[in-house]
């Protein structure tokens, strides 16, 4: 899970990392009403920044200095509802202007490639740090960081200097590296970074920016992320998947899919897309992985979440019997049919079924003998994907 | 001579959470696959023993206990993810060969930990996973949770980050079947990887060609085929699964996203295809193009 910023910087300063003082806008009156809290306390300049989980904000004209509290509202009317790369803006941060000396770049991120952690440091900040990367190697330090010994403040003090921070700014950053160590590690992050990370004019190291990636598979351990979700943007869809424990992500096409297995299920997706080249560019609706066990209320819950999408016109349902055989699959299919029934729900819509592996025959079968409406068999992927994408279109 | 990679029917099989409801079932079906499971570890239940259809399975205290009382080299983990990392690091501790994890849901920093820690042991022990499906070489041994009786024994070698897609493929492929089939787990950070793999399959002389099966996120499937290009000669065919996941957004597999333009499936295609690797469009054209290699 991404933060958006001013999530980021209020764990940030949980953990005493020095940030602007800010506060959430949702309207320009709202924006208005903290600039003015500023400037009763002698703070005149604002900024007011675009919430958004993506890059790129500054180039959008999502970020705007401020120099009145009637300013503040005219730059909140602007920048709220602005659209930064398909993210629609619903609340900006207000902040204190800071007086900026020079910029500089920081991050812990997971390594994928090495297996361990990195940090990333840079006197050159402010900006896409891949093209500073790329552009000037000799200015950016990556130093792998040793899951055993982790990051103490004199590690800290060392990737600053090699970073090329200047000496002014190293006992600052030292402090604030450690502590960006602690929210990496204690938190569950995957990525925390700081672009850019400011020395302020008064000899202060300060984040002025900050991007969070939470890992989700730390849930059990980290009982306060949960409230960190943007409930209000989640898809409602994935939201009422994401209650019932399924795994859905909505996509943008017409054919329902639904199977077992997180790979096959993406190899899914890439058999419907191609096959719907043929039939007017059909494209996958969605990702449904139902997992292993294939039980009837796991396929009741996955076909009512896949139905309830408009869009969907037809669903394949893909599903190799591997620890789960094909003839429990095909009983949870049946089963799930009497289930949504007693839910006062049907099946309105065309379902391609394929079962391959353990016991296929048999799970064929039972799926025939079942003869449920509007059940159609189709025993290769390929061919599945293709009579789905063909449904699709007749519907 | 037995050859196979990492699993061989002479392989001695503990099994870390045997107790739990996962790590019986499984247990279970391993014993029912021919795999030698040996015994459980869990220090709460040391001493005792369970019965699986009549084979009776002692519980040890410790994987160093389990392997000084029964020789085993392989352990496979079922613990829940909570308890993970101090399973896997007790299995480093112990110096076994093979760890499998198969858990699901481990936090990424305790996985880089056990990895870390592993290294600096000097990596005696391999360790695959995690949120891995396990290894299975056919008509030998069975570590992980890998049908067993979807495939035969054969000459191909597969290696996988997916497992549904690793029994699609053992299935496809059945009448020609496998030397060994490792499933690597679909994990931002994993132990063993496809380069590992590849390497054990060229150095195999039962093995003669080689599946891979990728899939988005990371740069793993560009890293091995930088590999292939240097160090395998045998005929590799592959499959990226993703083509259409959206960039930001994970498919299910918790490594499983595209970053900005990072780890999309056209890319990992692509490097493959530079190395002559012949990637299929769909699994069973990349099942064809493996049977037209072995039927050469």
């Amino acid at each position: 899970m991404d933060l958006f910023e001013h999530q980021a910087k209020e764990l940030f300063a949980e953990y005493g990392i020095p940030v602007p003082t800010g506060k959430v806008a949702h309207t320009p009156a709202e924006a208005r009403a903290i600039a003015e809290e500023f400037a009763a306390a002698g703070v005149s300049r604002v900024v007011v920044k675009a919430q958004v989980k993506t890059g790129g904000r500054g180039k959008a004209g999502g970020v705007k200095l401020a120099d009145s509290p009637a300013d503040a509202e005219e730059k909140a009317t602007q920048i709220l509802g602005m659209d930064i790369k398909g993210h629609t803006v619903h609340k900006v941060l207000v902040e204190e202007a800071s007086a900026i000396a020079q910029e500089y770049y920081f991050s812990f991120l997971l390594d994928r490639a090495n297996r361990t952690s990195l940090s990333i440091c840079s006197v050159e900040g402010g900006m896409d740090i891949e093209e500073v990367a790329a552009t000037t190697p000799d200015r950016v330090a990556m130093v792998p960081i040793d899951a055993q010994t982790g990051v103490d403040r004199a590690k800290a003090r060392e990737i600053a200097e090699q970073g090329h921070l200047p000496a002014e700014a190293l006992d600052g950053a030292a402090e604030l590296v450690e502590r960006l160590w602690a929210v990496f590690t204690d938190e569950d992050a995957t990525l925390v970074e700081v672009n850019p990370l400011i020395l302020t004019a008064d000899g202060q190291v300060k984040a002025l920016d900050g991007k969070v990636t939470l890992d989700g598979n730390a849930e059990f351990r980290q009982p306060d992320h949960a409230a960190l979700e943007d409930a209000a943007s989640a898809d409602p869809l994935e939201a009422a998947a994401k209650a019932k424990d399924l795994n859905y992500v909505k996509l943008d096409g017409t054919v329902g899919i639904i199977g077992n297995g997180a790979g096959l299920v993406m190899s899914t997706l890439d058999v419907v897309a191609y096959a719907g080249e043929q039939f007017g560019g059909q494209r996958p609706a969605n990702f449904l992985d139902i997992g292993g066990g294939a039980s009837a209320e796991v396929m009741a819950n996955g076909l009512e979440i896949v139905l309830s999408d408009p869009s969907v016109k037809s669903v394949f349902v893909n599903v190799f019997g591997g620890i789960t055989a094909c003839d429990a699959v095909a009983n949870g299919i049946v089963s799930a049919y009497k289930l949504l029934a007693d839910r006062g729900e049907t099946v309105d819509r065309p379902l391609v079924v394929r079962l391959d592996g353990n016991n296929a025959e048999l799970g064929r079968q039972i799926l025939s003998d079942a003869a449920l409406p509007g059940v159609e068999r189709v025993d290769t992927m390929d061919d599945a994907a293709k009579r789905a994408a063909e449904l699709a279109v007749g519907a | 001579m037995t050859m196979a990679i990492w699993l061989t029917e002479n392989s001695k099989v503990i099994v870390q959470g045997m107790t739990g409801s996962e790590g019986s079932k499984h247990t279970a079906r391993m014993l029912r696959a021919g795999t030698n499971v040996v015994g459980g570890v869990n220090a709460r239940k040391a001493g005792q023993s369970v019965d699986f259809d009549g084979t009776e399975l002692p519980v040890f205290g410790t994987v160093a206990e389990a392997m000084a009382a029964t020789g085993a080299d392989v352990s496979v983990v079922f613990v829940p993810p909570k308890f993970t990392k101090d399973a896997v690091v007790e299995a480093i501790d112990a110096a076994i060969d093979l760890c499998v994890v198969i858990t699901e849901g481990i936090p990424v920093h305790d996985t880089a930990y056990f990895w870390a820690y592993a290294t600096a042991k000097g990596n005696a022990t391999r360790i695959i996973g995690p949120n891995c499906p396990g290894i299975a070489s056919p008509g030998k041994s069975n570590a992980g949770i890998i049908p067993a009786d979807i495939t035969t024994p054969g000459r191909i070698g597969l290696v996988s980050k997916s497992g549904t897609l690793t029994y699609q493929m053992m299935y496809e492929l059945r009448d020609i079947g496998f030397s060994t089939c490792v499933g690597i787990g679909g994990d931002p950070v994993i132990g063993t990887t496809h380069i590992d793999a590849l390497q054990a399959f060229q150095d195999d002389p039962e093995t003669d060609a080689i599946v891979m099966i990728g899939e988005i996120g990371g740069d793993a499937e560009e890293r091995a085929a930088a590999y292939i290009e240097q160090h395998v000669t045998k005929p590799v065919v592959g499959y990226v699964a993703g083509f259409t996941a959206p960039e930001g957004k994970t498919m299910g597999h918790a490594g499983a996203i595209v970053s900005g333009s990072a780890g999309t499936a056209q890319a990992k295609k692509e490097a493959l295809e530079k190395v002559g690797v012949r990637v299929g469009k769909t699994p069973s054209e990349t099942a064809r193009l493996m049977r037209e290699i072995m039927s050469r």
